[in-house]
């Protein structure tokens, strides 16, 4: 009955859209596209090539689905379409104007079909379609494309294209395609002059282009040339690789930045030792997740919304532990260690609880995905370049509150000398309070950030705590700039020993390294000095 | 030069005096007696019960409890070594399970080779992992390891060389307190994350396992269940007698003199770092004999007993029993050993909260532990209700 009720409603939906179509104006694609739903293999061919000859948009993803064997026509009006499956049975949408035109069964529908002829034809038609396509993109790609195969067909292409050409990028690849060619040529001035123009290139298969030559080639002159312009690529490429190293380096240094930096103010000015500083993380990046299933329609403005929330949230759990447990426990550090451990353990088990004890998908916002590609061999995330951005932020934001502001005055009053900073009316207890809650509040900012680079799990604090002490200790404690240095050096120094070590053993090279440096600069790598120095 | 064997000569008059009477040095000790008492009974009680008594008397221990027990004495010998330095030294070490799992490796290293050619593979030469991996013959550091002394050995010396060279760069360069904590702390996630590798050749993620016997016993048999729970209990008795000692004599002394005043002890005139190295390689040392009594009773070691979180709940053990007490220690570890077992059975989801808890009220509420409270309750006992002290002022507690 359903079924029935879907084929009517089906129904109508085509001689509505059919009826609209004539409205339309009946250009050359309409007309010439019915046509390949009949008729001969050969004949679809000839149509086929019609149709290419057209400049028409509508025609690439025709051609596309045609190849992937999923252009279909309904039997009843010979309309093409294309097909996917839904759970009532085949949607079909219409290749003329992308309209939806209705759910079928299999058997009112054909498929329109290719053989291994058409579909070598449908494959260039497509390249040279994409050429054309007016999304620099595409077209970009559909070029990169063309470069793996370079011979007369493509050269010409490249040529036609050449002149149109605006964008400068694909200008270039093209300049590329065209010396690669020169380089089979006879005259040996051309062979030499395309391969110095080739050593401006990145692409992998200008690369083997030139090995070949080198290895073929018996001409002196060419071989020299195609060493000299081979070593040029080399060293680009290296370089490449270690800029890579280094902004690879510098974004894991930003996250160490990010989760260290909290710990800085409750470790570093206040000399608590926090083991629930992940846990407090982990809060961070729960709320985002929190925020995120409340808003699931504005996946970019939850995670603005919850930058401040997660503040909030943990900045409030951090006063809190410092008024119920730490205030208890000044002046006895190992105490204060297990204590705050304990309560890891149960922010831990409370979460768990909550929210069951599987990860759980945070999503990124379109702005954040996707990356910025410099060439060939180098491109940098966006969400490593915004965390990066953010991270400096909020180091910076930081250092103003404790700078500028009369909080931060009062803090650094207090961290240096307690006694006397009571004496001059500070109230201490409200200032060990705030101090906490700001350290905490920004381990919760660290959490937004770090839902957007790892899982969201129960375990999240805990891989991250041990990392965060180590960069405290190695910049020095009570000191924001030996956080920011010591978080970057630590996160390069483990990118470039990675390529030679591997990830795992580079981490530990880098512990080991913590500890040795500890032995010969036990505050760090800028110990706090003057009055303010004690044990 | 004549200073010195001054010395030494006093040491040996010390030693001699001391020599003469192992139970003497108890008789001051109220609560060692007692620890050792219930030790000695335990050791002979419980085997007898598990063997000779039948399978449905309301008296026999069934083979799981006792290797339960096991388990629980290895925790305890393990708990004692962390006071040594901790309660007594003031070291906080946030690593001391990873001499447990080193010591614990080398006896699982053992067991390995005894397997011989029983493993899936049949391999008599290589351990199954290994062959997994293709590799195709045993490395260096696997060498000797057949040999029963050789592995007993190494249980003792690697434990020891690792706390002798880290101790020796960590106390010259008057690394303390909170530095030390987390600088050992990193030492054993580095340990964690090495021991996962698989390239080291120490089974990676599933460590080592599936062993079959030990000295030609059978690891499953009831007999050599209870042996190994009785060399286990022996251990701690000795473990106990050993460090009871140490921090009686002279030498302990010196140590708790560290613990509460570094720079006075120092400028006294003791090489204090030398003392400390001393005491952490000696807490090292049981430590990894603690380890090798347990993987034979759990047939396992793997990685996951070096990760942080298992220190530091061995550092809650000790808080809880009493610092400062060593049989405290031991105390600790059964107690809170024993309530995991139960909670994690019963409550799976309350455990977490429940040691969390732990944690927050020994630190807040009990610093002493639960000898302290014990000892507080007595003296409370004893007393006549509003006491008044030396100075004649009402005594608070």
């Amino acid at each position: 009955m359903i079924m029935f009720s879907c084929l009517f409603f089906a129904v109508i939906n085509i001689s509505y859209s059919a009826e609209e179509n004539k409205l339309v104006a009946t250009d050359a694609f309409t007309e010439m596209l019915p046509q390949l739903t009949s008729g001969s293999l050969s004949e679809r061919s000839s149509v086929i090539e019609q149709l290419s000859n057209l400049d028409d948009l509508r025609v690439l993803p025709v051609f596309q689905s045609m190849l992937k064997g999923k252009l279909y026509f309904i039997k009843e009006n010979l309309q093409p379409g294309f097909i996917s499956r839904t759970d009532e049975g085949y949607q079909i949408i219409s290749a003329l104007n992308n309209k939806i035109m209705g759910v079928f069964e299999k058997n009112k529908l054909k498929k329109i079909r290719v053989n291994n002829k058409l579909r070598r034809e449908l494959r260039s038609y497509i390249a040279h379609l994409r050429i054309k396509s007016p999304d620099d993109k595409v077209r970009k790609e559909a070029v990169k494309e063309l470069l793996k195969n370079v011979d007369e067909e493509t050269v010409k292409i490249l040529i036609a294209l050449n002149v149109k050409e605006k964008n400068e990028s694909i200008s270039e690849l093209i300049a590329v395609g065209l010396s690669v060619w020169d380089l089979k040529s006879e005259d040996k001035v051309v062979q030499i002059s395309a391969i110095k123009t080739l050593s401006k290139s990145l692409l992998p298969e200008v690369k083997n282009k030139l090995i070949e030559i080198i290895e073929s080639s018996e001409d002196s002159d060419t071989k020299k040339a195609a060493k000299k312009s081979l070593k040029q690529i080399d060293s680009k490429i290296s370089m490449f690789g270690f800029l890579e190293n280094l902004v690879f380096g510098l974004s894991l240094g930003s996250v160490l930045l990010l989760i260290a930096v909290g710990l800085a103010i409750t470790f570093g000015v206040m000399g608590v030792i926090n083991m629930a500083h992940g846990e407090l993380m982990m809060l961070g990046a729960y709320t985002t997740y929190v925020v995120q299933q409340m808003l699931p329609e504005h996946i970019g403005a939850s995670i603005f919304i919850s930058i401040p929330l997660a503040f909030v949230v943990a900045g409030l759990f951090g006063i809190a532990i410092e008024r119920f447990v730490i205030r208890h426990l000044y002046g006895r550090p190992l105490e204060t260690l297990l204590a705050t451990f304990g309560i890891s353990l149960i922010l831990q088990q409370m979460v768990r609880s909550i929210f069951g004890p599987t990860n759980q998908a945070v999503e990124t916002p379109l702005f954040m995905s996707g990356s910025l590609e410099i060439n060939s061999v180098f491109a940098i995330t966006y969400n490593r370049l915004y965390i990066f951005l953010f991270a400096i932020t909020v180091l910076l934001l930081l250092m103003l509150i404790l700078k500028k502001t009369k909080l931060g005055l009062q803090v650094r009053a207090v961290s240096q000398n307690r006694t006397m900073a009571k004496a001059m009316g500070v109230k201490s207890e409200w200032v060990d309070a705030m101090t906490f809650g700001l350290g905490s509040g920004i381990a919760g900012v660290a959490g937004v950030a770090l839902s957007q680079l790892t899982n969201v799990g129960p375990n999240l604090g805990q891989g991250y705590i041990i990392d965060s002490f180590m960069v405290v200790v190695f910049g020095g404690v009570g000191n924001l700039l030996g956080t920011f240095v010591g978080a970057m050096s630590l996160g390069v120094f483990n990118k470039f020993l990675e390529p030679w070590s591997g990830a795992v053993l580079a981490k530990i090279l880098v512990l080991i390294f913590i500890i040795l440096f500890i032995q010969k600069r036990p505050r760090g790598l800028f110990p706090k000095k003057g009055r303010g120095v004690e044990d | 030069m004549d200073y010195s064997r001054k010395k030494a000569a006093e040491w040996k008059i010390n030693i001699m005096a001391r020599q003469s009477f192992i139970v003497d040095f108890l008789q001051n000790d109220k609560g060692g007696q007692m620890f050792v008492g219930i030790l000695l009974t335990a050791m002979l009680v419980v085997p007898v019960l598990n063997l000779f008594v039948p399978t449905d008397s309301f008296f026999h221990v069934p083979t799981y409890t006792v290797t339960l027990l096991g388990k629980y004495l290895a925790y305890a010998m393990l708990a004692i070594a962390l006071d040594l330095v901790w309660g007594f030294c003031g070291i906080l070490s946030l690593g001391h399970a990873a001499f447990f799992a080193l010591g614990g490796y080398a006896m699982g290293m053992y067991l390995m080779r005894q397997i011989g050619d029983r493993g899936v593979y049949g391999n008599a030469e290589l351990p199954d992992f290994m062959v997994f991996l293709n590799w195709t013959e045993l490395p260096w550091y696997w060498q000797g390891f057949d040999m029963f002394w050789f592995a007993m050995l190494m249980v003792i010396v690697v434990p020891g060389l690792l706390a002798l060279v880290f101790g020796w760069l960590a106390f010259r360069a008057r690394v303390t307190g909170v530095y030390l904590s987390i600088i050992t702390q990193a030492l054993t996630y580095a340990l964690l994350l090495a021991f996962f590798m698989n390239e080291l050749g120490f089974g990676g993620n599933n460590g080592l396992t599936d062993f079959k016997d030990i000295l030609g016993y059978d690891l499953q048999a009831d007999t050599t269940r209870t042996t190994l729970f009785m060399l286990s209990a022996l251990f701690l008795i000795l473990t106990y007698l050993v460090t009871r000692f140490v921090i009686t004599s002279k030498l302990g002394r010196v140590v708790v003199a560290i613990r509460d005043a570094e720079d006075r002890t120092r400028f006294i005139g003791y090489k204090v770092e030398s003392f400390k190295l001393w005491i952490f390689v000696l807490s090292a040392v049981i430590a990894g004999v603690a380890g090798a009594l347990f993987v034979p009773q759990v047939g396992i070691i793997n990685p996951g007993e070096f990760s942080p979180l298992n220190s530091i709940e061995l550092v809650v053990w000790v808080a809880i029993g009493g610092r400062a007490t060593l049989y405290g220690a031991a105390l600790g570890a059964v107690v809170v050993n024993y309530s995991k077992s139960y909670l994690t059975a019963a409550f799976p989801e309350i455990w977490l909260f429940a040691l969390g808890g732990l944690f927050l009220v020994v630190t807040i509420f009990m610093p002493k532990g639960i000898i302290g409270v014990w000892n507080q309750f007595r003296a409370k006992l004893s007393q006549p209700k509003s006491s008044k002290d030396v100075y004649g002022k009402e005594s608070e507690s």
